[in-house]
């Protein structure tokens, strides 16, 4: 590497250029944690879903809570970072790619859920031979496909400048990189064509996002079961699954800034901002939970209140309130002011904020199907190692995968950075002028240090 | 064509499970055994559910309802469950892909799952009903097998279906006789009668899935006229 560009970004080829033992540490650990839900699916292949804590009428528990929450967590990337890209918000340009990658990784993951669920995985194929359009799951497999499609093609475009980069410059994987540029040489017209593909995918994986997350709520709210049926279910869960998303983005960015040291690169403000968005998130969250539960009191059908209580007072109390605490409390005590340590405060609240999420899908999917209408026995739902190993090997995966990809690829998009210092300066000034009325010349800042504050 | 219904009185029901094992036996319905009992595991397409109240117990049997708009076949994403042109909701064991959407779906729980593989061949057991591999939903079919045998016998004596030549298990085992079962679109018979009763209510009926198992109460009945 002897371009000066590339020197002057180095801390951003380092990760894929050396690798140190914790790499190597990090991949025993979540073998290990694969491992084990491998053994854990396989025994399950074997003898059937009668090895989960699974039963009558808690039909679903921990693989449609993971899916919910996995699908959520995948409205990080590209949601965010279509937004962020057509809202032109400059700070976007050192995580619009990270978010990118939770997105694809996540998705694989999310998706995978469904058929660990499935009682003959061997039929899946059903789906595509026999689909019904009228089943709600339907929907979810057409949507989710395109999603998945879509944003693996959002996340390749903006790379493919990067990876050219690495073919010219790393001296390794040099085939790899090769075909994945597709002959990108940065001409001008390239760089065109390039912008505009990006537009197009920005804008168009928008809806396709909201719809995931609004038909994976119509799984629930398509039924006429208590505290599901629900017209704000689709707004309710897209907002949910933005809310974790974020809190997802933010974590993996404080670990990666901290494991690769790119703290010029992943500011405070970085975080201060997505900590601005978080906190909206947290007061949209609940105010739709609000609203939701205030009507299923108002409305006090007796079937809606055996869930409503079971989960205020009764035997889901534990996670109800856990939820409220992770979803709520802390985001609202953390994000409120970050004007100091806002790497730390948003780091918290949104660890929070994902296991809050994550307690927030099994409180609308298992108490539901834990109080029957019909006087059926008391049936208490409780996991076996089989689906905490799942759960793990899961969450494993999904990090192996990102791990793999920041070995392979720039996890912060270098040729946006450099476009940043090259172009967006100049636009940024251009732009604001435009804004003003008509004839104001740039000023030099008188008191320079207020102004940046 | 026909609509086939049931109408169990619960005055007459004494809670004696006799329905529930002639179900069982009929259907090839496997016992899980206690530890899998124990774990909420057990199958039993006829249920018999105890409500107890401070003046008395009341047993609701209940199989699968049958319902006329059933909420379990619009969630089906393969359909593997589909109600016939004759009323009956039907389960396809070999379409079946194991989701349990329909489980989630159904307000009644009559949808069960075999979580393990529970049973194999052995003897003793009705050749007319196959057996439900592991990983696959099940659910009472109103003996289906048996409409299609009285059909063929009918046939084959070149004449139409008699009433009361199909009757399911648990309607013919009842000792009190508290399970009535017909055609409810044959005015004539007993079901429909029954139906109309005073005493008649359906389970859940303001969920608008439209149960063709109709029950029979003087409380229950009276209360909701």
């Amino acid at each position: 590497m002897s371009d000066a560009y590339v020197q002057r970004d180095a801390a951003l080829f380092a990760p894929i250029a050396q690798t140190g033992r914790g790499f190597y540490f990090t991949l025993v650990v979540l073998g290990i944690a694969i491992l084990w839900g491998a053994v854990a699916y396989w025994t399950q292949f074997e003898q059937g879903l009668g090895v989960t804590g699974l039963q009558q009428p808690v039909s679903w528990g921990f693989y449609v809570t993971n899916f919910v929450f996995f699908i959520g967590i995948s409205h990080a990337g590209t949601l965010i970072s279509a937004i962020l890209r057509l809202s032109k918000a400059e700070w976007r340009r050192p995580i619009t790619r990270m978010a990118e990658v939770i997105t694809v990784m996540v998705l694989f993951i999310g998706a995978g859920q469904i058929l660990v669920d499935l009682g003959r995985p061997d039929r899946m194929l059903n789906v595509i031979l026999y689909g019904r359009y009228q089943s709600p799951l339907l929907w979810d497999a057409t949507s989710i496909s395109t999603y998945l499609t879509a944003s693996t093609l959002y996340l390749w475009l903006p790379l493919i400048p990067d990876i050219a980069i690495l073919r010219d410059h790393l001296g390794k994987r040099r085939f790899l990189y090769s075909v994945l540029a597709m002959g990108w040489t940065g001409t001008e017209r390239q760089q065109k064509i390039l912008n505009r593909a990006i537009a197009i995918m920005a804008v168009l994986v928008i809806p396709i996002a909201i719809s995931v997350h609004t038909v994976v709520s119509f799984v629930f709210s398509m039924t006429i079961q208590p505290a599901w049926h629900s017209s704000i279910f689709g707004p309710y869960f897209v907002a949910g699954a933005i809310f974790s998303g974020i809190a997802a983005l933010i974590v993996a960015m404080a670990i990666i800034r901290r494991i690769y040291r790119l703290q010029a690169y992943l500011k405070p403000i970085h975080f201060r901002y997505l900590g601005h968005l978080l906190l909206v998130m947290t007061l949209l969250w609940f105010y739709l939970t609000f609203a939701e539960y205030l009507t299923g009191y108002y409305g006090n059908g007796p079937e809606e209140m055996k869930v409503f209580w079971s989960k205020f007072t009764g035997r889901f109390w534990p996670t109800f309130w856990a939820m409220a605490v992770c979803n709520f409390v802390i985001p609202m005590i953390f994000l409120v002011r970050l004007r100091h340590h806002a790497v730390g405060k948003t780091v918290v609240a949104s660890v929070a904020v994902v296991i809050g999420m994550w307690l927030e899908r099994f409180n609308i999917i298992v108490p539901t199907l834990s109080n029957p209408r019909l006087p059926f026995p008391d049936a208490i739902y409780w996991p076996t190692w089989i689906e905490w190993g799942e759960t793990a090997g899961s969450f494993g995966l999904f990090i192996l995968f990102y791990v793999l990809f920041v070995k392979f690829f720039p996890v912060i998009s270098i040729w946006e950075i450099r476009e940043g210092r090259e172009v967006g300066l100049r636009e940024v000034e251009e732009r604001l002028l435009s804004y003003l009325p008509d004839g104001t010349e740039p000023e030099p800042a008188r008191d320079h240090t207020r102004v940046l504050r | 064509m026909a609509l086939w219904g049931m109408v169990i009185d619960l005055d007459r029901c004494t809670g004696c499970q006799a329905c529930v094992m002639a179900c069982k036996a009929e259907n090839n319905v496997p016992a899980v055994g206690a530890k899998e009992a124990a774990r909420g595991r057990t199958i039993s397409w006829m249920h018999v559910l105890t409500e107890e109240s401070e003046e008395r117990t009341r047993f609701l049997p209940r199989p699968c309802l049958q319902c006329d708009d059933p909420p379990c076949i619009k969630v089906c994403p393969v359909y593997a469950t589909y109600r016939n042109p004759e009323g009956i909701v039907a389960q396809i064991y070999a379409r079946c892909i194991g989701c349990r959407f329909c489980m989630a779906a159904c307000p009644y729980n009559a949808k069960y799952f075999n979580w393990l593989q529970y049973q194999r061949e052995a003897p003793g057991q009705n050749p007319d009903v196959s057996l439900r591999p592991k990983g696959v939903v099940e659910k009472c079919t109103f003996c289906h097998h048996r409409l299609q045998k009285a059909r063929e016998r009918a046939l084959a004596e070149g004449r139409g279906l008699a009433p009361g030549e199909y009757v399911t298990a648990c309607a013919e085992t009842c000792p009190t006789r508290a399970i009535a079962f017909g055609d409810l679109s044959d005015h004539g018979s007993d079901v429909a009668r029954l139906a109309r009763s005073p005493r008649a209510f359906k389970l859940g009926e303001e969920l608008g899935t439209k149960p063709k198992v109709i029950y029979l109460s003087e409380t229950e009945g009276h209360r909701r006229v």
